[in-house]
């Protein structure tokens, strides 16, 4: 069984169909890249398995459990986490205090004790700064605790989304777009992180446009076009599938790499 | 068996005309509400800010000599009451807009909201302090009969009421789906940002949106002041959120959908106070409010805005 | 006006540094500590009542604030959680002295306890109506939330005045006919030890420092709870409500904890208010009450506990004070006694337009503490606020399971 199935999935928004028939598996320990031209559903897929969109058809599996219709903290609980597209951190928060709040599910002070100042919760509250250091460490940050998110340059907000969805230990990380806007050196650093995620024992999802980042780690690459996968596989046979040079170049291209 | 039916043919009545009112007050809110996404709380003070202008008004042209004379000089005296008061109203709506709402429109969604309230506030204690913190009674100048049918007792101020809040709808309704202006205030309510594009003045949509809601809800503040007698500071208040929980019934945004729902509460309303004790009579209307956000947020006819990926 | 903005300046400059700042806690303890000592010894019994009133406030306004700053949800009907807590603590006070009064245990002066026994509990009630109200609703969008919270205020009031479960008494209010409340414990104590001369502990002044002890204690929870699990995920609830539910924030139960510890709040400010009293009615509760607590959040400062306090002072006294001093014969100059009863009346005119021009000027308050400041600064945030928008359109849309603890 596969630790995440995604089946016979559609996703329908009035006339709008986002997502047709989509079959997708990730196996534990991969890292697989879901690529497509834009507006392909990649990201879509993501709303679905977070819980922030409901399929209207098929079904989504994550270690045997189903995951449509659970709300998206529940979701993280079971162990999915995610970036997003376009950075949402929360901005007007510390880089620390944004990665502690990710150990809000892995922790259980509750009010009464934080207002009575128990031992039990100084002890988590300690625990939560040192897990959160310890996130920020991994992903490079932890120079820039006290800094305020917003007033992070643009590569290092991206990393502290991820420090931050690793910080509710999941098993499966799912990355949207990680790579956007980065430069040549961010690339390779980030490449260099999204390995130690894996060696860290988490599952990669991402979605990816660049494809240096795509064909340097990814095990596996599935192509969506249009709401559907026209295909998958290896990155470098991916790379010469003509279906898929047709959707990123449009018909005709195919002929012309051909020729060329 | 006749009696019972006679309660409940008068019921259907009171129903018909209390719901007529609510209907063009809630017309204000869904208009707004559909192409700001903002509640307007302080259109219930349209409805207040109204009945004093009519009042006002009546009191003051009737002196006129001329407009006492004859049946149809009286018809002109109210029809004239009528416009004054729906334009100044509009007036204030649209200067309510340019001022307290513009500013706000990219701000988070609250602050219009509390903007509002402090509208609201403002104008309820303006007329609170400036003119009286009674009730002020609106007279009738003209007869009114009641005729009496199958145990009903209907008057004839309630069949006008009935029709004239009917008639202007049909007209709102025809301005809405047959005009230009009618189509772009559509285009706006679908998807502010392509309207623009497609080079309909967006702000001058929105000024009409807020001179014809508040106009409509002058209008209403007439009948009301015609229908109950008199008018107090603070007559919008309970009227103002019935209205809303009908523009929510009939799925707010919609505007058929607040007719609709005007009427229909009007009616549920009549039959309740005549079955269940009077002092809960307006809880009613909150109940069904709560009840319908909870189970059914689209109201009956749904929301008017298309959903967007 | 270059001048009295300089020394404004000055005076913000010196309160910044560190004996400034001691300065200012000591004269603040002084004020709140002693002020209304002063006020009993000179016979001014107004201003002792005028101080235990705006503490009364006070409480009520870092209540409302938990829900509106700490959450940001609008909540416009939090009468109700003070109504609840005024009538269930005269009624269950009424019980008490009948059990007592039955079983003759505890002696005579035992009833004097009834508001100290009661008080821990006074909060329960506003829980239950906090959780009560706040289930159903709190998957509502803001402005949505804002008027279905009103509708409750409203329908808690007229259930009130229709004397519901026959125990309010309808409009004639509480204590009815035949019903005393019990004077709390101390209250007499301290008028035969603490008085001397002329000058007596007054009841008023006895319930003042009983209200300034509870501010205190709520400052104290309030600290606590921002520096929390829970405080950290009503931040980042307000910031991002998409991306807090993708890190394990559980936004139904966040929002429902800020709605039951204000309304706790609520019912204790109620509570408490029905024995210094010692009469409620319906009207004390009415929408008119509700808003002006949001007025005082929001003029103040939300989310900032000095700045909540500082509208919860200005608006509660200011009228009461304007009115007394023009009505002094020191300054008859200025505004004759009606004139200045009349600004007692203005207070709602004015506090309206306040409220329209703050949202336009400066929506982050008076005070604000510095996050929120952040927060509500006006940037054009319309590309992210639209996507926020149609994600939580989608959310709404679906079935969910209801695990809201």
């Amino acid at each position: 069984m596969a630790m995440l199935e995604v089946n016979n999935v559609t996703m329908q928004f009035g006339g709008l169909k986002a997502l047709s028939n989509v079959d997708f598996r990730v196996e534990e320990g991969e890292i697989v890249a879901l690529i497509g031209p834009n507006g392909a559903g990649k990201t879509t897929l993501f709303n679905l398995l977070t819980g922030i969109y409901r399929p209207t058809e098929g079904t989504i599996e994550f270690s045997g459990t189903s995951l449509v219709g659970k709300k998206a903290h529940r979701i993280c609980t079971m162990g999915v986490a995610r970036t997003f597209q376009n950075i949402r951190l929360f901005a007007n928060m510390t880089t620390l205090e944004n990665v502690m709040v990710a150990r809000h599910t892995r922790t259980r002070s509750t009010p009464l004790m934080s207002v009575l100042g128990t031992r039990a919760f100084r002890r988590e509250e300690e625990h939560t700064v040192d897990e959160a250091r310890k996130w920020l460490r991994f992903v490079g940050l932890e120079g820039k605790a006290n800094e305020l998110a917003m007033n992070l340059p643009y590569g290092e907000q991206r990393k502290l989304e991820i420090a931050r969805a690793l910080a509710t230990e999941p098993k499966l990380i799912l990355l949207d777009e990680p790579a956007a806007g980065m430069n040549p050196q961010e690339t390779a650093s980030l490449t260099k992180l999204i390995g130690k995620i894996r060696e860290a024992g988490i599952t990669v999802l991402l979605i990816e446009h660049d494809m240096k980042v795509v064909m340097g780690i990814a095990d596996r690459v599935s192509v969506l076009d249009f709401g559907e996968k026209i295909a998958e596989g290896k990155p470098e046979e991916i790379q010469r599938d003509p279906k898929v040079i047709e959707a990123y170049l449009g018909s005709g291209a195919e002929a012309l790499m051909a020729e060329g | 068996m006749s009696v019972e039916l006679g309660i409940v043919a008068q019921q259907f009545v009171n129903g018909l005309t209390l719901g007529g009112m609510y209907a063009l007050l809630a017309l204000g809110y869904t208009l707004v509400y559909g192409i700001l996404l903002m509640i307007n709380f302080a259109h219930a003070e349209m409805f207040m800010f109204g009945a004093y202008v009519g009042l006002f008004t009546l009191q003051g042209l009737s002196q006129i000599p001329f407009f006492t004379s004859s049946g149809p000089a009286l018809l002109l005296l109210y029809v004239l009451t009528f416009l004054i008061a729906m334009v100044a109203t509009g007036i204030l709506g649209v200067v309510i807009e340019r001022f307290a709402y513009r500013p706000l429109r990219h701000a988070p969604r609250l602050a219009p909201l509390i903007s509002a309230i402090g509208v609201s506030l403002f104008l309820q204690n303006a007329a609170l302090l400036w003119i009286s913190s009674r009730s002020l009674p609106f007279p009738v100048l003209f007869e009114v009969r009641t005729f009496n049918i199958g145990g009903a007792s209907i008057s004839s101020m309630q069949i006008m009421i009935i029709s004239v809040t009917i008639l202007l709808m049909l007209v709102l309704d025809n301005f809405v789906s047959r005009t230009r202006l009618g189509k772009s205030m559509r285009a706006t309510s679908q998807d502010r940002d392509t309207a623009g594009l497609m080079g309909i003045d967006i702000n001058r949509v929105i000024a009409l949106t807020f001179f014809i809601g508040p106009a409509l809800g002058a209008a209403a503040g007439i009948f009301s002041g015609m229908y109950y007698g008199n008018i107090k500071y603070n007559m919008g208040f309970i009227p103002g959120i019935k209205s809303f929980t009908a523009a929510v019934i009939g799925g707010i945004g919609n505007l058929r959908g607040a007719m609709l729902g005007g009427f229909l509460l009007g009616l549920l309303e009549s039959l309740a106070a005549a079955y269940i004790s009077t002092g809960y009579k307006d809880v009613i209307a909150f109940v069904i409010l709560i009840i319908v956000l909870i189970f059914k947020p689209g109201g009956l006819l749904g929301e008017s805005v298309a959903e967007k990926v | 006006m270059g001048a009295i903005k300089n020394a404004l300046r000055a005076v913000n400059d010196f309160f910044s540094t560190r004996v400034g700042r001691i300065v200012f806690f000591f004269a603040l303890a002084a004020i709140t500590l002693f002020m209304p000592v002063f006020f009993q010894a000179a016979g001014n019994a107004f201003m002792v009542r005028i101080f235990a009133l705006v503490g009364i406030y006070v409480l009520l306004a870092l209540g409302l604030n938990i829900i509106v700053g700490s959450a940001g949800l609008l909540n416009l009907g939090y009468m109700a959680f003070y109504a609840v807590g005024a009538y269930a603590g005269m009624n269950l006070g009424f019980l008490m002295q009948e059990i007592l009064a039955r079983s003759g245990a505890f002696g005579e002066s035992a009833e004097h306890l009834s508001y100290w026994v009661l008080l821990p509990f006074a909060a329960i009630p506003g829980v239950i109506a906090g959780i009560f109200i706040g289930a159903p609703v709190l998957r509502l969008r803001g402005d949505y939330l804002a008027i279905v919270t009103l509708g409750f205020g409203e329908i808690v009031r007229i259930a009130i005045t229709n004397d519901i479960f026959g125990l309010t008494n309808g409009a004639s209010g509480l204590p009815g006919v035949g019903q005393t409340v019990a004077p709390a414990a101390g209250q007499q104590w301290v008028r035969e030890n603490l008085s001397f001369g002329n000058f007596m502990f007054s009841k008023d002044l006895f319930w003042y420092y009983v209200i300034l002890l509870l501010v205190l204690f709520t400052i104290f929870v309030i600290t606590r709870l921002d520096n929390s699990r829970l405080g950290r995920a009503w931040v980042a609830m307000r910031e991002d409500e998409v991306a807090a539910a993708s890190v394990g924030v559980n936004i139904l139960s966040t929002k429902l904890w800020a709605f039951a510890l204000g309304a706790a709040w609520g019912g204790i400010a109620g509570h408490t208010y029905a024995y210094w009293v010692g009469f409620v009615s319906p009207e004390s509760f009415n929408f008119m009450e509700s808003v002006l607590i949001v007025c005082m959040v929001v003029l103040g400062g939300m989310g900032s506990i000095p700045g909540v306090i500082l509208g919860a002072v200005i608006i509660t006294a200011a009228p009461e004070i304007i009115r007394a001093v023009a009505a002094s014969p020191a300054l008859s100059g200025l505004l004759t006694p009606e004139q200045a009863a009349a600004v007692g009346d203005y207070r709602f005119l004015i506090f309206g337009g306040l409220m329209v021009v703050m949202m336009a000027l400066r929506p982050q308050g008076f005070l604000p503490s510095k996050r929120r400041a952040r927060e509500l600064q006006p940037v054009d945030e319309t590309v992210l606020a639209q996507e926020n928008q149609q994600l939580w359109e989608a959310e709404h849309k679906h079935d969910s399971d209801s695990d809201i603890i």
